[in-house]
């Protein structure tokens, strides 16, 4: 049976070095239920390594998660997938990191990046430059995603730095992108972005912005072939 | 002045256009942020950039740019010499920093306001 499912996808963990150090599983979860959300993503940049543990917590308290992760173009560009099968994440993992060349992180630069578990426990720190940029074009990244049937979103369009506009003048017209995330809320389903759908999530970094935008779709269950379809307006799904 | 002196003087690679070389140059501008290239290039200006995506060519049609300096030896991407070339764009590559390429357009009277 089709519903409405409230839901926002772009959030980080305290593995984002610009994310805050109670960014942790347990709470992420608590405040999404708390605020009636359906569904939530993680999106860390350039890494899924909190995932898992968030997955978990969303489980025992019945919030479905989406494994997702913010990819940084060799342009500048921030990309976000999202993925409904573990393998996808590990696969799009690899791909990142070889793509992320060997410098190491500055924590106190650019701030810790957290591994936690299901448990909101410190079980390492990842060394990477997660904040810096990898190797990958906006069309090879789009095309990796698809490959892994992953959802395509290129974030906060409606921002300078880091949003595929600002960055490249406008959203080439080959790139297959599924959807284009806008930070601020918007009322209206039927505005479009160069003919693509927009959505609007609130690409949170501390617990009190979850949730500040979110996204209705009306879907059968969450998954990412659903929303893929509602942004489509496919059987009978949509974006309200 | 001509691409073509400038392309001299510099000792620039020409990647696309080849033929293109006689646009004159009125003015640079250097940005890798197309959103800005957009908003503030000016009319036969030539832009430096490290950005290698097709879209610079795009930007570089639309503002009626000269051309396109990529500095630090940045080699542009297959579908951007393929635009490039259609849209009779010069891209030109040259193996030094933004900061050299651009102190030595101005040292040649190429500068990003009417007069240096």
């Amino acid at each position: 049976m089709l519903k409405e499912f409230i839901g926002d996808l772009h959030i980080h963990t305290c593995l984002s070095p610009c994310g805050d150090k109670d960014m942790v599983p347990t709470r992420i979860v608590k405040e999404a239920q708390n605020l009636g959300l359906n569904f939530i993503g993680i999106s860390d940049h350039n890494s899924v390594e909190n995932i898992f543990a968030v997955k978990k917590v969303g489980e025992k308290f019945g919030v479905k998660v989406l494994g997702g992760i913010e990819i940084t173009s060799e342009e500048e560009v921030h990309i976000l997938a999202f993925f409904d099968e573990d393998w996808s994440l590990v696969k799009i993992q690899e791909i990142v990191y070889e793509n992320l060349g060997n410098e190491e992180n500055d924590e106190t630069l650019f701030g810790e990046q957290l591994i936690i578990d299901e448990n909101d426990r410190i079980i390492g720190k990842n060394r990477r430059f997660l904040i810096g940029a990898t190797e990958l074009k906006v069309e090879e990244i789009v095309d990796v995603i698809h490959n892994l049937d992953g959802l395509a979103i290129a974030a906060h369009v409606d921002r300078e730095s880091f949003g595929i506009i600002g960055q490249l003048g406008f959203i080439p017209k080959e790139l297959k992108l599924d959807a284009v995330e806008v930070s601020k809320k918007i009322q209206n389903s039927k505005f479009k972005i160069q003919n693509l759908p927009v959505v609007s999530f609130s690409d949170a970094h501390r617990i009190e912005d979850i949730g500040k935008s979110f996204t209705t779709f009306f879907l059968e269950e969450v998954t990412v072939n659903e929303i893929k379809k509602a942004l489509l307006n496919q059987d009978g799904r949509g974006v309200i | 002045m001509k691409l073509k002196e400038i392309v001299k003087e510099l000792n620039l690679k020409v990647i696309t256009a080849k033929d293109s070389l006689d646009k004159e140059v009125i003015g640079g501008y250097a940005s890798d942020l197309l959103s800005d290239v957009i908003a503030n290039s000016k009319d036969s200006n030539i832009w430096v950039t490290l950005q290698i995506h097709q879209n610079i060519v795009a930007v570089a049609s639309m503002k009626n740019l000269s051309g396109i300096i990529l500095v630090n030896a940045r080699e542009p991407e297959k579908d951007t010499v393929e635009k490039a070339e259609q849209e009779n764009i010069a891209i030109m590559a040259s193996n030094l920093p933004a900061f050299e390429v651009i102190g030595r357009l101005y040292a040649l009277g190429i500068c990003g306001k009417k007069q240096c």
